[in-house]
């Protein structure tokens, strides 16, 4: 450890201390908070401070009553919200209307917080080594989001590449980038769109993505058009409403081509090959296929044969690596990789990280729910809503009965969709 | 309402089969960190511990905190049951058992309510992001 890293460390611990003795009185005078009689002992390793590792590190706060110590590890200062972030191209929100600090989850909660990258896990030693020091841990948790396979898309692997063409699949820079491409072309213009075969993040994203470019073009661009090329076979979420959206308030706008996966790219004229024919961009946006993301890979949790990580999903235990937990987008779950999603999962990891450091074992049949809101345009929005359950033969979250879809889109909804957002922000970062 | 009414229709909600749920099939988890769990996965909408944040938008998610657990009760067997109009809570209660509704409940109608606040957005900064 640096004598930097550790005197910022040590000084750290120490305000981490005075807050935990704090919120230990609080917690302890809330007895509804509380699971057990007497608080667990020990330290969770957090890496990745997005929806999923934030809650996690909330939640064992909360639930251990301020017994066990949490530490953070995020390279980023700001959280930046991928929900929403899309109306960032429709231009009805701003980046910074997303962009949030970490400070009253960090006091409200007594987190350790180190801003700071992973460069090697030791799960043989429980030790987590980052750029300026290193942690050991009783447990792990890796929260570590999606990261892009370029493989077959070697051209974009670049940040220039990137300034041409933003996936603009992580909310930032790259949104706003995109936003500005998008502002700065001609009306009549052609906006080409490139969706990756499932499991991505947020699979009704790209669909609501073609919504926001198209509202915005509708009232300052008429003459323009949407080409989208979709590597799956048809709309993966969300589907009649959006073919009916797309129909009825862009009509003639947006041109829908399935099973249209990339084969090869022209960065220099923005030109992609599909199987059947090419496609010209004025402003191209092309989503790559991901995998689980880089903490862990250098962990090394990914499947051989699958880039995403088995989880046992009463613990979210990795199926490689004990004592090591994965949630979030990263997790191999056959569920939609959504915010919702990767906080549910989160406090399942949380309760069941608390039973298991006081001896006790977790919830055998966990159950939670998904909500995911979609905006067809800057007012109206629509949802896909389910409760999971776990199955206990089939050792996974399977989705129980009564799940769906709005009717149709209105502006109630845009309106419970603001109220989840802000709901949800308030539940990660307070 | 009169509580008695109130009572007669709980009993009778329960008691009535709930089409599209194979609740024989599921047995409702007795562990105790299943409903504070299930509970807090409600939080993205309703707030932690059922206190929902005002937002001032036209409308709001409902705070659950120190609410009556007969009308908590009442509000998910009428979502379930399909009697009470809803966007994307009848969606929900029917993925819950009627035991898990009792529980919840109970559980939102035991916390004290507080303010909720969502963060303040602030402008992202100019470092290289992805």
């Amino acid at each position: 450890m640096s004598d930097l890293f550790e005197r910022a460390f040590e000084m750290n611990r120490r305000n981490f201390i005075k807050a935990s003795i704090a919120s230990s009185a609080l917690f302890m005078t809330v007895k509804s908070y509380a699971m057990g009689k007497t608080p667990p002992k020990g330290r969770v390793v957090v890496v990745g401070g997005g929806y999923a590792g934030t809650t996690a590190a909330k939640y064992i706060r909360m639930w251990s009553m301020g017994g066990i110590e949490v530490v953070v590890v995020e390279p980023s200062s700001q959280f930046v919200s991928c929900p929403m972030s899309n109306l960032v191209l429709g231009g009805s929100k701003s980046i910074h209307d997303l962009t949030f600090g970490y400070d009253l989850v960090k006091k409200n909660h007594g987190l350790t917080w180190v801003q700071d990258g992973v460069v090697a896990v030791n799960t043989h030693d429980k030790k987590v080594i980052m750029q300026r020091g290193e942690l050991s841990y009783d447990r792990l948790i890796i929260a570590s989001g999606i990261d892009f396979i370029y493989d077959d898309l070697p051209m974009l692997a670049g940040a220039d590449a990137q300034q041409k063409v933003p996936h603009a699949w992580k909310a930032g820079w790259q949104t706003v980038n995109l936003r500005q491409q998008l502002e700065a072309m001609a009306d009549g213009g052609v906006f080409v769109m490139h969706i990756p075969k499932l499991p991505y993040r947020c699979p009704p994203g790209p669909y609501e993505r073609v919504c926001q470019v198209a509202s915005y073009f509708k009232v300052y661009k008429p003459k323009s058009k949407i080409i989208v090329l979709d590597a799956n076979a048809e709309i993966v979420s969300k589907k009649g409403l959006f073919a009916k959206a797309w129909s009825t308030q862009y009509a003639g706008m947006i041109d829908y081509r399935p099973n249209s996966a990339i084969e090869k790219l022209d960065l220099a004229s923005k030109t992609i090959h599909t199987e059947f024919e090419q496609v010209t961009a004025d402003v191209l946006n092309v989503i790559p296929p991901q995998r689980a993301g880089k903490p862990a890979q250098i962990a090394d949790l990914l499947e051989e044969d699958y880039p995403w990580c088995e989880v046992d999903f009463l613990t979210y235990e990795s199926k490689r690596a004990r004592d090591v937990h994965v949630i979030g987008d990263s997790v191999a779950s056959g569920l939609p990789k959504s915010a919702h999603m990767a906080t549910s999962q989160a406090r399942v990891c949380a309760s069941a990280i608390v039973e298991l450091m006081q001896g006790r074992l977790p919830d055998p049949a966990p159950v939670f729910a998904n909500t995911c809101y979609s905006f067809v345009n800057d007012k109206e929005a629509m949802h896909v809503a389910n409760v999971y359950r776990y199955d206990a033969a089939k050792k996974i979250m399977v989705s129980a009965d009564g799940g769906g879809v709005s009717l149709a889109p209105s502006e109630k909804e845009g309106s419970y969709a603001a109220a989840w957002a802000n709901n949800i922000w308030s539940d990660v970062l307070t | 309402m009169n509580p008695f009414i109130i009572r007669l229709i709980l009993i009778s909600s329960v008691a009535a089969p709930v089409l599209g749920i194979a609740a024989e099939d599921i047995v409702t988890s007795a562990h105790p960190a299943h409903i504070p769990t299930l509970a807090a996965s409600c939080s993205a909408c309703h707030g932690t511990l059922g206190n929902a944040v005002k937002s001032g938008s036209v409308v709001d998610a409902t705070p659950l905190a120190g609410e009556s657990d007969v009308y908590l009760e009442q509000r998910l067997l009428d979502f379930r049951a399909g009697t009470r109009e809803s966007t994307v809570m009848h969606h929900h209660a029917k993925g819950l058992t009627p035991e898990e509704i009792h529980q919840l409940a109970l559980f939102f109608s035991r916390q004290e309510p507080e303010v909720r606040v969502a963060p303040t957005p602030q402008k992202l900064k100019a470092v290289n992001h992805e």
